[in-house]
């Protein structure tokens, strides 16, 4: 590319923050020694002692905020533009929740706090607990897993627990070819053995395949529903019943939850466990890659495995069996008198500041306001869905199975890059020079060239037309030169980088003087 | 729009895909929605009825501790570039939160003297777990040793995790003083015993769950000795300016709680997990790990890598099911080492180590009041008092001091009672010390006082131990 046209951020080499700065540069002020001098060796004897000061940064608070701004002027985000990345939710992140979570009674709480001066933070997770339970249509809620995955994780040990009580061994768990990578990782991860599900030509689970692989050796089987093509199977209740026929039990991956919340619930399917992604459905921000929150809910038949502690309210009448907490009337502790439980999966109580957020989230919509905002996913979804099937893209990129969609839809771009030379990822990186995220591309595996697109609710019917629009002109653009689009993106503070090359030679830290 | 989908009503979607079986056909049982000001005015009062560390002269700590945070990382992290994206699947549009990464590995490298950081995990005791994961898979080994010094919470995650994979764990105990009371380090020789061919990794903590000191470097060489298992640290970071780090110490993997590097408290969570570990790791280490490249054109820049360690490229076959880094509070915690700086980060430390000194000396002067052990501490230190520690701790509350930790009430361990954990942070200053002694004090003098006199023993109350259903006897190694 012309070194004319470089955009000032293409000229600016990037540099580190251990790149910037010079010797005895500093920002922080220690407090000053206010107790008798002792010589730090009798302290801390030598032997215990580093030689050596990290070689941290040496630099002034100017330079650290200008660094980092002028880093996050190199991010792209979801408050600047549509971000329609399929099974990630990326919906409006409300600014009130910031602000309720930073007051001190919230933020500056120390989670060993004695829960009697605590009592609004229990109340609040007590409420989120409920309100999860709610939507979920299972009563016995544990906040504590730190993600998805996390949840996940809780979910099949829970699973274990469930089948190790009854005096059951089973060593198999039942995932389909669809399924997020998550889903098979953590089988291996809880010491299971993972059996894959065929998908049968409408999308779903393939029932035949599943009876023949259901006995009495599986533990679990993971589903996720609607599914990652987009598609609710319609023949849930009967995987829930093959599946409970054997003794297993049904695990709900509860990353497309945003498609359902009030118009249908995991627990009147049939699940047994489900896990949550607050970062997702209720609006937790994402960070760029975390923190995330992934609480369970779970049947009465799992709920005694649940891991330590759980909230709960204490009423004079007794709400749990333990006589040693009591405390009065209406108070909220937290139980640890959980002899079944599978333990604990982290420290203290999970991710609370996450727990704010989408609890402000829940009081804000209520449980209208959830179903609509599950009811606007779908709509619009469908609606860009429909706008892809107009203006010459549909026989480039098709949808890859049914006709409507829930929240999210998968197109292939098998014909694209067949006819006009351009791979999904190409595609993709020319979205970038129109100001739009790409969608999940590649995934799920079974669709050649795969595209997902999740809109979400907070998206305006404008910005689904400048999105279909932008993949119309460049389908068109690629028919009459695709070498456009192949060499994208162009005006990205860089351009397509050697990914192969990073993993092959892998450089993962500044060399330091 | 409908007319677009070619459907009558929004209805007809749903009836053309959910089975009438499964459709919920009522309201959710929920509070109707609020608007703004009624949200904020309802979590502002929940906030109120907590007792937060701007309400009370607080040293608790025990995990989780009230450092200063400055303000510029408010302003960072609740920039919409940083708090909004998802994980950065796309780098030509994601390089700010990439270098962040990349930033975040190298300080974490330089703290820990190891070479091979991830973008961090999710929290301290679950990254306990995941480094004896590592170890499995890298020596498919079944015992997993343990030294009591370990948070308990570390230790529980440990046994909750272990389990699914199959593993053993082996619990070290701490060394007994003369007095019968412990010293407050893992007891040497039952560490060598306990570590054989079989075991898979030998952990341990530095500082331990009760402030002291460990010979770490004695601990890695005795593990090395025994079978040459993983040898596992959890750290602390911000004692890492001045205490020797565990790559000097023959550590094969340090793990560690990475909230007071910059993370408010938050009641526990969000904040993150640092994870480091020597070369030869590099391949099996969980989670996301930004590295360096260059453009078409020949830009450094940054992506993710070794993605074929991960769950969505490996599946059943990845390392670790963990998709999610904590981004936004490793964010944080660069941002505070830049902050500190490499001076500053060794001027905290021995500010951290003459309070912490301090404290001990004013406390253990009090009448009723003995160290639990004579070790080096730096932030942290543990006393015990000779009275009912419940009732001493709610008599200092009363008078707007938290004394810190029933020691016995979070690890359920016999030899724990009377003991109290003590933080001791750079907003403690030497009148905050003075008052808590003089507080704890009287508050023990009272309860002494009252227990002569033969009144009844105060009621239980939000005090009750915290039982783990894994207290684990006191004695040679315990296996669980």
């Amino acid at each position: 590319m012309s070194q004319l046209a470089q955009t000032p951020q293409q000229r600016e080499p990037a540099r580190t923050i251990f790149q910037k700065g010079a010797p005895g540069r500093r920002a922080f002020v220690c407090p000053a020694l206010d107790v008798p001098a002792v010589d730090p060796g009798e302290l801390l004897p030598a032997r215990f002692r580093r030689t050596e000061p990290p070689r941290l940064p040496e630099v002034s608070e100017p330079e650290i905020v200008r660094h980092y701004v002028g880093l996050s002027k190199r991010n792209f985000d979801l408050d600047s533009g549509f971000y329609p990345l399929g099974s990630c939710t990326m919906k409006h992140n409300p600014r009130l929740h910031e602000r309720v979570a930073a007051l001190p009674g919230h933020a500056r709480l120390h989670p060993l706090q004695d829960p009697a001066s605590a009592q609004g933070a229990l109340e609040l997770m007590w409420r989120l607990q409920n309100a999860l339970a709610e939507v979920s249509g299972l009563p016995h809620v544990s906040l504590q897993p730190s993600a998805g995955s996390h949840g996940e994780l809780a979910g099949v040990l829970l699973t274990r627990a469930y089948h190790e009580d009854r005096g059951e061994r089973r060593h198999k768990v039942l995932a389909p070819d669809t399924s997020h990578g998550t889903n098979p990782a953590t089988v291996t991860m809880a010491g299971f053995e993972l059996v894959k599900l065929a998908t049968n030509a409408d999308g779903g689970v393939d029932l035949d395949d599943l009876r023949a692989k259901a006995d009495e050796d599986v533990a679990c089987l993971m589903l996720t529903n609607p599914n990652t093509l987009g598609l609710f199977d319609p023949n849930i209740s009967e995987i829930a019943e093959i599946v409970h026929r054997v003794g297993a039990t049904l695990y709900y991956d509860g990353a497309n939850l945003n498609a359902v919340m009030g118009l249908s619930r995991p627990g009147d399917m049939g699940f047994d466990i489900v896990h949550f992604n607050l970062h997702k459905s209720f609006t937790q921000p994402h960070g760029g890659g975390g923190p995330g929150s992934g609480p369970i809910a779970v049947s009465d038949r799992v709920a005694p495995y649940l891991p330590v502690p759980v909230v709960v309210r204490r009423t004079r009448t007794g709400t749990t069996p333990s006589g040693a907490h009591a405390s009065e009337d209406g108070a909220y502790d937290l139980d640890y008198e959980r002899p079944k439980s599978i333990g604990r999966l982290r420290g203290f109580h999970g991710n609370y500041g996450c727990f704010v957020r989408s609890y402000a989230y829940i009081c804000s919509l209520g449980g209208d306001g959830l179903r609509d905002a599950s009811e606007t996913a779908v709509l619009n979804a469908n609606y860009l869905l429909a706008r892809l099937r107009e203006h010459g893209v549909a026989e480039y990129l098709p949808l890859a199975y049914g006709e409507l969609c829930m929240h999210e839809f998968v197109l292939s771009g098998g014909p694209m890059k067949r006819e006009l030379g351009l791979k999904t990822l190409d595609l993709a990186k020319r979205l970038l020079d129109f100001g739009f995220h790409p969608p999940t591309v590649y995934f799920p595996l079974l669709v050649d060239e795969a595209l997902m697109v999740e809109p979400t609710e907070t998206e305006t019917k404008e910005t689904l037309d400048a999105f279909a629009e932008a993949i119309a002109a460049i389908l068109k653009e690629a028919a009459e030169d695709p070498q456009i689009a192949q060499g994208a993106p162009y005006s990205t503070p860089v351009r397509r980088l050697d990914e192969v090359a990073a993993a092959k030679r892998p450089v993962i830290r500044e060399v330091l003087a | 729009m409908l007319a677009a989908i070619g459907v009558s009503s929004l209805q007809e979607v749903f009836e053309r895909q959910i089975p009438e079986g499964v459709r919920l056909g009522r309201s959710l049982e929920l509070p109707d929605g609020l608007g703004e000001q009624d949200v904020y005015e309802h979590l502002r009062e929940l906030a109120a009825r907590n007792t937060s560390v701007e309400d009370e002269l607080s040293f608790l700590g025990a995990g989780m501790y009230d450092h200063y945070v400055p303000a510029l990382i408010d302003m960072l992290t609740e920039r919409s570039e940083f708090l909004t994206p998802y994980t950065p699947y796309q780098p030509e549009i994601s390089q700010g939160g990439l270098q962040v990464m990349f930033e975040y590995q190298t300080a974490i490298s330089e703290l820990t003297a190891l070479p091979v950081s991830n973008a961090s995990v999710y929290e301290g005791p679950s990254a306990v777990a995941a480094a004896a994961y590592l170890a499995k898979l890298h020596n498919g080994r079944r015992r997993l040793v343990v030294s009591a010094g370990l948070h308990p919470h570390s230790i529980q995650t440990l046994r909750t995790n272990a389990h699914g994979y199959g593993m053993e764990v082996v619990e070290v105990p701490l060394t007994t003083g003369s007095a019968g009371g412990a010293q407050g380090v893992t007891d040497p020789d039952a560490w060598a015993q306990a570590i054989d061919e079989d075991t898979s990794a030998a952990i341990f903590a530095q500082p331990n769950f009760y402030g002291a000191v460990e010979d770490a470097a004695a601990l890695s060489a005795a593990a090395k000795a025994g079978g040459e298992p993983v040898v596992i640290c959890q750290v602390d970071p911000i004692t890492l300016g001045i205490l020797a780090p565990p790559g000097e110490c023959g550590v094969d993997v340090a793990v560690g709680e990475g909230q007071s590097l910059g993370n408010r408290l938050d009641f526990g969570g969000p904040s993150f997990g640092l994870f480091a570990a020597r070369e030869e790791y590099l391949r099996r280490i969980p989670g996301r790990i930004a590295g360096e490249t260059v453009d078409v054109d020949g830009r450094r820049g940054f992506v993710l890598t070794l993605q074929t360690r991960e769950q969505h490229i490996r599946r059943e076959k990845a390392t670790s099911n963990i998709c999610t880094a904590q981004a936004l509070n490793a964010l944080a915690g660069v941002v505070y080492l830049s902050w500190l700086g490499r001076r500053g980060i060794v001027e905290l430390g021995e500010l951290l180590l003459a309070r912490t000194h301090y404290a001990r000396e004013r406390l253990t002067a009090l009448e009723g009041v003995e160290a639990l052990h004579e070790q080096p501490v730096i932030r942290e230190l543990a006393v015990r008092v000779d009275a009912d520690v419940a009732a001493v701790r709610r008599r200092c509350i009363e008078q707007g001091v938290n004394p810190g930790v029933d020691l016995h009430a979070l690890s359920a361990r016999p030899e724990d009672e009377g003991g109290l954990l003590v933080a001791i942070t750079e907003r403690r200053s030497r009148a905050d010390i003075d008052r808590l002694a003089e507080v704890l004090g009287a508050a023990v003098a009272a309860e002494r006082g009252t227990a002569e006199r033969g009144a009844q023993a105060p009621e239980p109350g939000a005090d009750a131990p915290e039982r783990g259903a894994d207290a684990p006897e006191r004695g040679a190694a315990v296996a669980i």
